[in-house]
């Protein structure tokens, strides 16, 4: 188990004029429905994760779930009302004001859904911005933030102004800004979710080709379901404040935990999301047939290999030691099961 | 019954003014009323009736409480006069130290703080008039008259003006490019030659002083109002008034708070242009989206980073109207505080205006309008200046407009000193042409005037006359019969229907103050001229804007030449007028038409670009022909904007009104003149203002709400 980098015990965070107060009172049994019916929203309900370094975890939920809010208690954009936060073993609530500049001047980049750049300064400019405003002198931010402009493949527009490039573009100005401190945390708010789909899925291969390259930890937010499964590590589903479950996306896939989360899973073509592993016998590994396939292979791809054979197939690690077996039946469980039992 | 089921508004609004007329014609005009007497004119009289509050006596002249009210709040104008006299000369008095006597002397608060807000303003606007036209107040503000006496040759010597020009056009090269450094140039090549350099560069030091002074305020308290919200909700009724208040008078309490001279006009300016500032500020950075702000605070940004860095160059389009305003204001108050004393073009430009020298006041206006101009052009391009960091530059390059600058500024002195060989006893054209010394067209001017009168007078004066006699005696004398009552209950009949019970109220409070003040009968004079105003200048602008919309070229074009007539002081506009029409009430609504003509044709312009594309793509595809589209798309979306420009064009209208008192009419302007001239005339002056800002504010809440309301129905809210 690497180590913890982000941490959040009963985070809480209530709108309103007596929050505090009410949240107190509550002893942690937040009902949103009492608490709107005396003036409060409920934007987080009891929060309590862990992120690993250089993991990814994403949060989905609707819109107006609290997935933001939550964002935003963790990088202490608003204040939390309730419960702890650790980055990195350091309690956030308890920063003062100057700490909290240090820690996001060096730690911490965002990315934000509507892009969030500055109008009057070109792609360049904007992506040395968080750097100027620490005190890295023009010519080096300037400099540092060239390489940026080419990490992100925007190479011969960084003079131009926002206004001046498409969404994707635009959105890409914004990863780069967020990547220029070098940061170790990296949150992004539905950092696709204002592009059309042909450039999203272009932007998430993109991300994931980064990621691999820098291995942030990273809190990644999003509506898309298909989006969390492509990205997580670990997925978190909200729900009106609550997170309603937080698990690998196999997981949730196999067994969602609420009837909420399972009508997200139903539409889902588990055998895009499935790997091997997800579903195998690790118990039998005798009569095998002559067929082997990875563990780490997606269904999908071998769903017609398996589906051809009687025997049963084995699967092997990356070292070739046979890990465990497939049933041919057990392929074709997982693609319709979930649904049958829905029905 | 099927109508007043479907239009229930419109049988309302039947019934109000039925009601409204069924009053004026139920009320008889009392045989004793006659207008200019009618109400407390601080003339003793024995008709007159008196009563006494607050220990003052209050004279008018008693009519029945239908047809005008009685001037209850008459005592009003003459507290406001004792309260600041008791400000100034008695309240806290206390101990200062005095430099001359080298001793403490007791002196009340109020009248100190004046003396040194006076002293530092006199120093400021001292330092930039002798860097640019020489003299020697500056160095004894830090010595003494001794000192200069024993040093004589410890003068400022003032700049030649060759060096200014090369400066402006060399700065103006480096904010814009070569266009404007060639206007700049050309400006002060102008005013040079034409011999106005010297009120020129007054004027000038006077705004420099002034613009800053006011954007910086306006900036700051803009910024605490954005970031408290209790200093927003103090400010906030002073903006409002302040907004509609007539010019004219600040100018008399100012008078008596600071005496005369540039400083009081700097301080009196302040308070006029910041208030603009401070509203356009907020503007700007209530719109800021949240997250740009979360980006500015996840970088890292301290809070003044953040404001600095982030909140304002993101807010920077609303504020640069707010610099803009600024300049205008500012360009508006340098001509009109010559009534206290500020010196300039602005003090020509009315001495010429007063001896009817149309050709002078010309020149004069038009120096002033080019230097408007000039610094708002130089401001927009400084705020929207970019950095090159890729260019690599020699050292040359880098520093070649301080380099060209230095040059100029050596060459400029060489000249000067040549001068004084060339030009040996009489004045050295090389380094200030003085006032009135260089060539004039004055009487060009003033010949084309008299070319004109003799030519037109005939068809002028049947104009003249017809529209005088015909059009407003009549609109005037049917304003003035209006009984009080009933002007009340439209006010207050239309703000409950266009706003509820809320806009009822407060324009019955707006309402009843004006009608309670002793000046309703003006208050009246003034309403008329600007409706006359107003229903044309808004005729002609929709017009005009609706058909240069038509063309995007167009459109730019007339959006360019609003910015630029907008620009001139509205003192200017008077030039024109009196030149073909003399000192008539023509001349003012005349006046009044072509200044609130500008903000009603930018407005329709505005309004009909904002209707998104998508809209026009949609019509056309449906079949609609372009006067369908106008009719049935454009302009009931763009309308609510339209109706934003009207309310401009009242307040233009307004403003522009009591400006024509200058001239001579019979409204509040004329008083607020009047009182200029009157030791007692702050309180005066104030009420006045006070009133005429009522009656704009009156149809700013009328509008506003409808506007709000017709915007939620549209959902472009
Ligand atoms: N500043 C605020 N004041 C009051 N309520 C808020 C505020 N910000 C968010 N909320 C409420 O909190 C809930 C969660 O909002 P948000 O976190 O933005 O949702 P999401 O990002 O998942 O769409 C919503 O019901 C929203 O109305
Ligand atoms: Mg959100």
């Amino acid at each position: 188990m690497s180590e913890t980098v982000i941490k959040c015990e009963s985070v809480y965070k209530i709108f309103g004029q007596n929050a505090k107060k009410m949240l107190e009172e509550s002893n942690g049994n937040v009902d949103a429905k009492t608490f709107q019916e005396r003036g409060c929203i409920v934007g987080v309900n009891n929060a309590s994760f862990e992120v690993a370094k250089g993991e990814m975890l994403v949060v989905m939920g609707l819109s107006g779930s609290g997935k933001s809010t939550l964002l935003r208690c963790i990088s202490r954009l608003t204040d939390a009302t309730g419960g702890k936060i650790f980055i990195e073993g350091q309690d956030l609530l308890e920063l003062n004001n100057k700490e909290l500049i240090e820690l996001r001047r060096n730690k911490m980049g965002m990315v934000f859904q509507s892009f969030a750049l500055l109008p009057h300064k070109t792609v360049v400019e904007n992506i040395a911005f968080p750097l100027q405003i620490k005190g890295t002198n023009t010519e080096e931010s300037i400099s540092r933030a060239m390489e940026m402009v080419k990490l992100v493949g925007l190479d011969g527009r960084e003079n131009y102004f926002p206004r001046e490039l498409s969404g994707g573009q635009q959105q890409r100005v914004g990863i780069a800004r967020s990547l220029a401190v070098e940061p170790d945390i990296w949150f992004l708010d539905e950092p696709f979710s204002a592009l059309d789909p042909l450039i999203r899925k272009e932007m998430q291969d993109e991300f994931l080709r980064l990621q691999e390259k820098l291995q942030k930890t990273i809190m990644f937010i999003t509506h898309d379901f298909d989006e969390a499964l492509k990205l997580a590590d670990r997925i978190a589903i909200m729900k009106d404040g609550i997170i309603e479950q937080l698990d690998t996306p196999a997981n949730i896939v196999l067994n969602p935990a609420t009837e909420y989360v399972r009508k997200f899973t139903e539409e889902v073509p588990r055998e895009k999301v499935l790997i091997i592993e997800d579903v195998m016998d690790a118990s039998s590994k005798d009569n095998l047939g002559d067929l082997k396939v990875s563990k780490d292979e997606i269904i999908e791809n071998v769903a017609e290999k398996i589906l051809t054979q009687e025997k049963l197939v084995g699967v092997v690690d990356s070292k070739n030691n046979i890990v465990g077996s497939i049933k041919p039946s057990k392929i074709i469980d997982t693609v319709f099961g979930g649904r049958k039992n829905g029905n | 019954m099927e109508y007043l089921k479907k239009y229930p508004k419109l049988f309302q609004w039947l019934f109000l003014l039925i009601v409204f007329f069924a009053l004026c014609f139920a009320i008889d005009v009392p045989e004793t009323y006659k207008f200019i007497r009618g109400q407390a004119e601080f003339v003793k009289d024995p008709n007159q009736s008196v009563y006494f509050f607050l220990g003052k006596e209050v004279r008018y002249y008693a009519f029945d409480v239908f047809w005008r009210l009685p001037p209850l709040l008459g005592w009003l104008p003459i507290w406001i006069n004792d309260s600041l006299f008791f400000l100034m000369n008695e309240w806290m008095p206390m101990e200062f130290w005095n430099e001359d006597t080298q001793e403490f002397k007791t002196r009340p608060l109020l009248l100190e703080i004046s003396r040194n807000l006076t002293a530092f303003m006199t120093f400021l606007i001292e330092l930039i008039r002798e860097i640019l036209l020489g003299g020697l107040e500056t160095i004894v503000a830090f010595t003494s008259w001794d000192f200069i006496d024993a040093y004589p040759w410890l003068e400022l010597p003032g700049l030649p003006w060759t060096i200014v020009a090369a400066g402006a056009a060399i700065l103006s090269y480096k904010l814009s490019g070569k266009g404007l450094a060639l206007f700049a140039g050309l400006t002060m090549i102008y005013i040079s030659i034409f011999g106005q350099w010297k009120p020129s560069m007054q004027t000038l030091s006077f705004i420099l002083v002034a613009a800053p002074l006011s954007f910086i305020f306006g900036l700051g308290l803009g910024i605490a109002a954005y970031k408290s919200k209790r200093v927003e909700k103090a400010l906030y009724p002073i903006l409002l008034v302040m907004q509609t208040m007539p010019q004219y008078a600040v100018l008399v309490p100012a008078l008596v708070l600071f005496g005369v001279g540039d400083h009081a006009a700097v301080i009196i300016t302040m308070v006029v242009a910041v208030p603009p500032m401070i509203l356009l500020t907020i503007l700007g950075l209530r719109a800021i989206p949240p997250e740009v702000i979360e980006a500015g605070r996840m970088s890292g940004c301290t809070n003044w980073q953040l404001m600095f860095k982030v909140l304002i160059p993101t807010a920077r389009r609303d504020i640069l109207i707010g610099v803009n305003q600024v300049i205008m204001v500012c360009f508006s108050m340098a001509v009109i505080s010559a009534f206290i004393g500020a010196k300039g073009l602005g003090f020509n430009l009315l001495l010429a205006l007063n001896q009817l020298n149309i050709g002078l006041a010309l020149e004069a206006g038009l120096c002033i309008s080019l230097i408007a101009i000039l610094l708002d052009k130089m401001s927009l391009a400084w705020a929207n200046k970019q950095t090159d960091y890729f260019g690599n530059l020699t050292f040359f390059q880098r520093n070649k407009n301080v380099i060209f600058f230095g040059a100029s500024f050596v060459i400029g002195i060489i000249l000067a000193y040549v001068g004084t060989f060339i030009f040996k006893g009489s004045f050295n054209y090389l380094f200030e042409i003085p006032h009135n010394k260089g060539i004039s067209t004055a009487d060009f001017w003033n010949k084309g005037v008299d070319w004109i009168f003799d030519t037109f007078f005939v068809y002028i004066k049947a104009f003249n006359t017809w529209l005088i006699q015909d059009v407003l005696q009549p609109m005037r004398a049917l304003y003035l019969r209006m009984p009080a009552v009933a002007t009340l209950v439209l006010a207050v009949g239309a703000g409950y229907l266009i706003g509820g019970v809320r806009s009822a109220l407060v324009v019955a409070a707006l309402t009843l103050f004006i009608a309670l003040s002793p000046w309703w009968d003006r208050a009246l004079v003034t309403l008329y001229m600007a409706t006359f105003g107003v229903v044309i200048s808004c005729l002609i602008g929709f017009t005009v804007g609706t058909l240069c919309f038509q063309n995007k070229k167009s459109a730019a074009f007339m959006l360019g030449v609003c910015d630029i007539f907008q620009t001139f002081p509205s003192f200017v506009y008077l030039i024109p007028v009196m030149m073909l029409f003399g000192i008539t009430d023509t001349s003012v609504l005349i006046a009044v038409i072509v200044y609130a003509t500008i903000p009603a044709t930018r407005y329709t312009i505005e309004g009909l670009r904002s209707v998104p594309v998508g809209l026009h793509e949609a019509a056309t595809m449906s079949g609609v022909n372009k006067f369908q589209r106008l009719t049935k798309i454009e302009f009931p979306l763009a309308f609510p904007h339209m109706m934003l420009g009207l309310n401009q064009t009242i307040v233009f209208a307004l403003f522009m009104v009591i400006i024509g008192a200058f001239i001579g009419t019979e409204d509040l302007g004329q008083y607020i003149l009047k009182a200029l001239s009157d030791k007692n005339g702050a309180g005066i002056g104030l009420t006045l203002g006070i009133c005429v800002a009522f009656i704009g504010l009156i149809f700013d809440n009328l509008i506003r709400t409808w506007v709000e309301k017709r915007k939620k129905h549209l959902g472009i809210a």
